[in-house]
């Protein structure tokens, strides 16, 4: 298998013009929310799920544990803002605020885990967990996006091992684009410790992908 | 040497794509669990298979028959169709069918007036094996002129068996209207708790209306348990709760009498 065939060429990271519209969507979304919370949730569920799911997953690494985790966010949410008055529904940040609870339940359930004795979520590359099976219809896909996709599992089981302080900071800030502001919010530490982390984390998913790389290519050789 | 790509842009733009998208089921099952949609599933008892709605907050509804669309039109909530019910909730329905009053089930009452919701909080006290005329109720919720309204009540019972609105009869002792597939269903599921409805018509219609015990001098509603180990010697009828005050009994403090029941 030729590694690093694949190109992971979407490679500028687009100045993301996404984020201005959920910014947008999510200003209106907080007001109706505030105006009426039975009404509006299910809007509310509907724009962010797939950030949710996303960042539980990559903090978690398994899908089923994500589900869970985003769905409890969805309800504390939800339980939460019908004890808020309108104002501070009106005023809150809803990116930040609900990857704050997604993460915070992820912490927990980690925690939980570990305290049952399951296997730590641990930088140690030997016991890295398994990539996620790419659930499609294989067949209909090109090759070449299969492989793109394997290899980005295998990224993201890699990210799944960093300790969890830099797994949070990388996945609020590159999987689900939080501004270092909206991040500083959201793991309630300041800009410049935020920034750190980010780049600390990223260098170590660097680390821990090339040597997987070599780990592999020796074992191919061997 | 393969050159890794790993370089800062194709690094970040990589985590930029392990965003996914979440399972279809993520939405429906949040909006079930804050009670702003439903589950309905099938669940088999003593007169046959029910339908069962519930949400987060509790069991929305029961009937005879697949009411999604109607329990959707009347809520104003959408709803999902199930499998089955929640381990959890099946085995509570089942024992609480079964007489076990400790059992709780949260029921979501929401859009029901509050009157409505007392009627319906009230029956729940009347134990399996039982049954109280609907001026009983009226009398035990502080309402005792709106006897009938409690009968209206009772009709609109959205969660029959779980809120035993079938321990309610009327007046005149006669086993009464039933809303879950009329009273023949009443009428079996009375004799599936242990009670043997005509016998119970019967002595309705004999004047029978409260038993005494001559032992005691406590006068009880005919089906009261503490009541149901007296000697048939000890057995004294009554009419009217009046009659039994004239021949010197008291009223039972556990299920409690009361006149409206001759009134009518």
């Amino acid at each position: 298998m030729e590694r690093g065939g694949v190109p992971l060429r979407h490679a500028t990271v687009a100045p993301r013009r996404v984020f201005y519209e959920v910014m947008d969507t999510d200003g209106r979304l907080a007001a109706d929310l505030a105006r009426d919370l039975d009404a509006s949730f299910e809007a509310l569920v509907i724009a962010h799920q797939d950030r949710l799911f996303s960042i539980a997953l990559r903090m978690l690494g398994d899908r089923g544990a994500a589900e869970e985790a985003a769905q409890d966010a969805f309800v504390r949410a939800y339980k939460a803002l019908a004890t808020y008055d309108r104002d501070r529904i009106r005023e809150l940040r809803l990116r930040p605020w609900l990857a704050t609870i997604v993460l915070n339940l992820c912490r927990t359930r980690v925690a939980r885990l570990a305290a049952r004795g399951a296997a730590p979520l641990s930088f140690d590359l030997e016991a890295s967990p398994l990539p996620e099976p790419v659930a499609t219809d294989a067949a209909s896909i090109p090759a070449a996006v299969m492989e793109r996709r394997a290899e980005r599992e295998r990224w993201a089981a890699l990210l799944a091992c960093l300790p969890p302080a830099y797994r949070a900071a990388v996945v609020l800030r590159h999987v689900d684009g939080l501004s270092y502001p909206e991040l500083a919010t959201a793991l309630g530490r300041p800009e410049g410790t935020v920034k750190a982390q980010v780049h600390r984390g990223l260098a170590m998913l660097r680390t821990a992908i090339e040597s997987s790389d070599r780990l592999e290519r020796q074992e191919m050789t061997a | 040497m393969t050159t890794y790509r790993t370089d800062d842009a194709s690094l970040e733009a990589a985590v930029a794509d392990m965003t996914v998208t979440a399972p279809s089921a993520l939405a429906p099952n949040v909006l079930v669990e804050v009670g702003l949609a439903d589950r309905i599933a099938r669940l088999d008892t003593v007169i046959g298979p029910l339908y069962v709605a519930w949400n987060g907050r509790g069991v929305s509804g029961v009937e005879s028959a697949d009411f999604a669309a109607s329990h959707a039109a009347r809520t104003g909530r959408p709803v999902f169709p199930a499998d089955a019910l929640p381990d959890r909730l099946a085995r509570a329905i089942d024992r609480r069918l079964a007489g076990d009053r400790r059992v709780r089930i949260d029921l979501d009452l929401r859009g029901h007036s509050e009157f409505e919701q007392d009627v319906w909080r009230k029956a729940l006290d009347i134990p399996r094996g039982e049954v109280r005329p609907y001026g009983w109720i009226a009398a035990e919720i502080g309402r005792p002129k709106a006897v009938r309204a409690v009968g209206t009540a009772l009709g609109h019972n959205p969660v029959p068996l779980i809120v035993p609105c079938h321990r309610v009869v009327r007046t005149d002792g006669t086993i009464g209207q039933y809303s879950l597939g009329g009273p023949e269903n009443k009428r079996t599921i009375l004799a599936a708790e242990g009670l043997d409805p005509d016998a119970m018509e019967a002595a309705a219609k004999r004047g029978e209306r409260l038993i005494g015990c001559a032992s005691t001098n406590i006068v009880c509603w005919p089906t009261c348990w503490t009541g149901r180990h007296m000697l048939s010697k000890n057995r004294r009828p009554f009419r009217s709760l009046a009659e039994a005050s004239a021949a010197g009994y008291r009223p039972c403090k556990v299920c409690r009498p009361v006149s409206g029941a001759v009134a009518a």
